[in-house]
């Protein structure tokens, strides 16, 4: 609704916004499977060849790449089952009519605003250090043997520092869901005589897995590139204890300089995040119609 | 949800919330407790809780030994810039989704959104030697720029969800006024969205501040923002706890302090309006 | 000065014609209204003329040149919205001033102006509210005093009094008129009620699918309606329309009758029916009769007259005023 002139200037407001990014997706994306087809290594300038699927090939079969993969999905896999199941337990919780509500609120979204380079130090030295640590003085007023985190339990460690940042946004997104929940409904419910368990079941579960899914893709999307809290806790060890595909990438192609090998991997990285991102797009974007 | 409990149900359930609520800011309130303690209280085991001898002086150390206002300016300057270029650049882009709209409007967000979704891992070898030869390694203006390219598509999206919500009746009376439409948007439409504007500007600043990818990788130490800054003390002589928490209550202090104020825009923004 | 020209003037969104090439001659002063029920085109039309929409075809000419491509802004025309369209962050007095200010007036003159447009509309006491602090008719005001600050070289409102309660909107409509009789400036106001547009037009616009049904003031509408459509639209309660034998009886496929034009008695009369609801409104009463062979029909009868729901009674259509329509729906004279 609107005429030819607004029309006009609308399309020319739009493009700047729709060119950068164009350039923002093309270029790197077309460079990255440029140089994934060459052999390429920033400490061998000048020797620069084209080696077709080999880089993929190399990657591909490397062992790192399978400890990667794992790894990447044990910290996703991780960290959703630790943030969806405690976020909407703490929702419901929050959903409560409980004194002081806000302030509660107001500290359980705080660590969604940790930077991640922060929450990683905190945690890894004041809390989960094996001699000076806080939970090393609480294990020892239990009588137990302090842990040795970072040795013993690398990746579970990785997982609880992401997992505290996001518990938050989980918890925040499922409250927000609940609260728009007809109480008429769930009253309704009760005279029908369902108990506390039916109602979550057929109730208030059904009404919250639309944020649930929306939780589960988003974090998916961000989780898959986790990357300062493994490097400044573990660098990606012990081995590749902790390196997923986003660390392997990064070491690939800044520490050993290896750009073709780099690029075949975030190639890869890129097809495995479409594939998650195809579905969030469906989800976000029938919502758009309505 | 105006329910009546039992009182003393009330109060189990509050209990409960409370003491979760603090075992999850508990991270940041020993952070913060921990940045007033001499080093040698820091490591102490039994930890004291309150009552050590409180000083300042990690903060003014953290200043001499590491220049943490620098770090805090690249700070300021980067998530600021980023998320300013974005607004100049999106408003025009989000005024003619929300009020123009094509058949191709829906393709064109969706778009957007999707890259957002690319892995930065994906880009990164290319970004880094497209600074690299162009000199712009370890600059601020780099990470303005890649950091605005990154939350672009947030910051389109933010602001056509709250732009549909204006009227655009409003609009129309504007250009019947004889309203240019610099002038429609400048003096109606943007104070108008002047509270959705805002929140899109809070949240992108968060999200801008708190980035440690392309900060990590882009940047040595003249440009380092304090995401990055922080991260200098992860090596083995860099372990002094408490300057350690000095450097961390003031790299997160006014980012949680502008979080708490816009939790409600937060879950709207990260969702890109699917939850509501 | 406002006088505005159509012609031909066409309108389709995609695949659908929203007006079908309209022509219209609108004379500087005059009171149009265009009625029509919802969907026909009308604020489609208002919203062509202020150049809100490109024409899809035909011409616009407004005060003898030719406005079909000039941008709403600059075609010095000045509407009301039907949600009034204020600007919410902004007083009375800015929204006021807002289009001498787009303008590039002087700010001492602005003040003149919108002081003056305050006093005629009483809003001097409202000048540093925000609209939000005012009631639906004072935001009316508002956007009325918007619009004649400027001296357009005419006004456009689009079913402005839709939001007012029944009170305010008739007080308003005496406004309106005595506003137009002071401006003496061309008005074209748009609504879907016929009431607005018989008591308030010179000239009434009836549309229908796209389509001018008639043009006509609103007695010469009331009285000779060009077809069943502008019968049926025109008048309150509805014309009766009915055929079959009883019309052709009466020389047409198809007539039509006023209530009022129904002589009532209970004695005799040319048709013949039994009363089902009576609707006694004091100065009159409406009869709804289900009558013998024809069907339901509407007639006026004065308010003291006593028949009440199951009476039977017998009507006659006085003869020099029935309408009477060929097959096609068009008035046969």
């Amino acid at each position: 609704m609107a005429t030819l002139h607004t029309r006009a200037s609308a399309r020319a407001m739009l493009s700047p916004a729709v060119l950068l990014l164009l350039a923002w997706m093309l270029i790197p994306l077309g460079m990255t499977i440029y140089f994934s087809l060459l052999r390429y290594n920033l400490l061998m300038p000048g020797l620069e060849s084209f080696v077709g699927i080999e880089n993929y090939q190399y990657f591909l079969t490397d062992p790192a790449f399978f400890d990667a993969i794992w790894n990447t999905l044990r910290l996703v896999g991780g960290i959703l089952l630790i943030t969806i199941v405690g976020g909407t337990l703490l929702a419901l919780l929050l959903d409560q009519p409980i004194w002081g509500q806000g302030i509660v609120r107001l500290l359980v979204i705080a660590p969604f605003f940790v930077m991640p380079t922060v929450s990683a130090l905190v945690w890894k030295n004041m809390l989960m250090h094996p001699v000076n640590g806080l939970f090393a003085w609480i294990a020892d007023i239990f009588g137990m043997q302090p842990i040795d985190w970072f040795a013993e339990a690398p990746m579970l460690s990785v997982i609880l520092i992401v997992s505290w940042g996001w518990l938050p946004f989980a918890t925040l997104i499922t409250l927000t869901a609940l609260q728009s929940l007809d109480s008429e409904q769930r009253e309704a419910a009760e005279m029908d005589g369902a108990g506390p368990l039916s109602i979550f079941f057929y109730i208030i579960l059904p009404h919250i897995s639309r944020a649930l899914t929306v939780v589960v893709l988003i974090e998916t999307i961000f989780l898959l590139s986790v990357f300062a809290e493994i490097l400044v806790t573990t660098n990606g060890g012990p081995g590749t204890a902790t390196t997923n595909l986003t660390f392997l990438v990064y070491a690939q192609a800044l520490l050993q300089f290896d750009v073709g090998l780099a690029s075949a991997g975030g190639v890869v990285a890129i097809v495995l995040a479409n594939i998650v991102a195809i579905f969030l797009l469906r989800l976000i974007g029938k919502n758009l119609e309505a | 949800m105006a329910r009546e409990l039992s009182p003393r149900r009330r109060a189990t359930l509050t209990t409960a919330a409370w003491t979760i609520g603090f075992l999850i800011f508990f991270p940041v309130l020993w952070t913060f407790l921990t940045s007033f303690k001499t080093e040698g209280e820091a490591i102490a085991i039994p930890p004291s809780f309150l009552f050590f001898d409180w000083t300042l002086e990690n903060y003014s150390e953290v200043q001499e030994r590491s220049n943490y206002l620098r770090h805090a300016m690249n700070s300021v300057i980067i998530a600021f810039g980023s998320t300013f270029l974005g607004l100049l650049v999106a408003i025009p882009a989000a005024w003619s989704m929300a009020f123009s709209p094509t058949k191709s409007t829906r393709g064109i967000l969706m778009w957007m959104l999707s890259t957002k979704m690319l892995p930065p891992v994906g880009a990164l070898v290319p970004i880094y030697l497209i600074c690299r030869d162009l000199g712009l390694l370890d600059t601020r203006s780099a990470l303005v720029v890649i950091l605005m390219l990154m939350n672009l598509p947030i910051i389109v999206w933010m602001l056509f969800t709250y732009f549909r919500e204006i009227p655009g009746d409003i609009l129309e009376a504007a250009r019947m006024d004889g309203a240019s439409l610099r002038k429609e948007i400048t003096y109606v439409l943007v104070p108008m969205a002047v509270p959705g504007i805002a929140s899109t500007l809070l949240l992108n600043v968060i999200l801008a501040w708190n980035e440690a990818f392309w900060t990590l990788n882009l940047t040595a130490d003249d440009a380092a923002p304090l995401s990055a800054f922080i991260a200098s003390y992860s090596s083995p002589e860099g372990l002094f706890w408490a300057k350690l928490s000095a450097a961390s209550t003031l790299a997160i202090a006014p980012i949680l302090v502008l979080g708490w104020f816009s939790q409600k825009q937060l879950v709207r923004g990260l969702t890109f309006g699917a939850v509501k | 000065m406002g006088a505005i020209q159509l012609e031909q003037v066409l309108k389709t969104f995609d695949a659908t014609t929203v007006i079908q090439g309209v022509d219209l001659e609108i004379e500087d002063g005059a009171f149009v209204v265009f009625v029509g029920p919802s969907g026909c085109g009308k604020s489609t039309l208002l919203r062509l003329i202020a150049g809100l929409e490109d024409v899809s075809g035909g011409r616009i000419v407004i005060d003898g040149q030719d406005a079909t491509n000039v941008p709403p802004a600059k075609r010095e025309l000045a509407m009301v919205f039907q949600s009034y369209a204020l600007y919410p962050h902004m007083s009375v007095y800015r929204n006021i001033a807002f289009p001498l200010k787009m303008g590039g007036v002087d700010q001492e003159t602005q003040r003149q102006k919108v002081e003056a447009a305050a006093k005629t509309l009483n809003l001097t006491d409202y000048l540093d509210r925000r609209p939000g602090q005012l009631s639906g008719g004072q935001r009316q005001r508002v956007a009325i005093g918007r619009a004649i600050v400027r001296e357009p070289k005419a006004f456009l409102f689009d079913e402005p009094l839709s939001n007012l309660d029944a009170a305010l909107r008739s007080a308003m409509r005496l406004e309106l008129s005595e506003l137009h009789q002071k401006l003496e400036t061309t008005m074209i106001y748009v609504t879907h009620d016929q009431v607005e547009a018989m008591t308030m037009a010179d000239k009434i616009v009836v549309l229908n699918g796209g389509r001018i049904e008639q043009v006509g003031s609103p007695l010469d509408l009331y009285r000779r309606p060009d077809n069943l459509f502008v019968a049926g639209f025109i008048g309150s309660p509805k014309m009766n329309i009915v055929d079959g034998a009883h019309a052709e009886k009466l020389g047409a496929p198809t007539i039509g009758v006023r209530p009022e034009h129904i002589a009532l008695s209970t004695e005799a009369g040319d048709w013949s029916g039994v009363v089902g609801v009576a609707e006694h409104l004091g100065s009159d009463t409406f009869l709804h009769i289900e009558t013998d062979g024809i069907g339901k029909l509407t007639v006026r009868a004065p308010g003291d007259v006593l028949v009440s729901h199951g009476d039977r009674v017998w009507l006659t259509p006085m003869a020099d005023h029935i309408h009477r329509f060929d097959a096609g729906g068009r008035a046969v004279r």
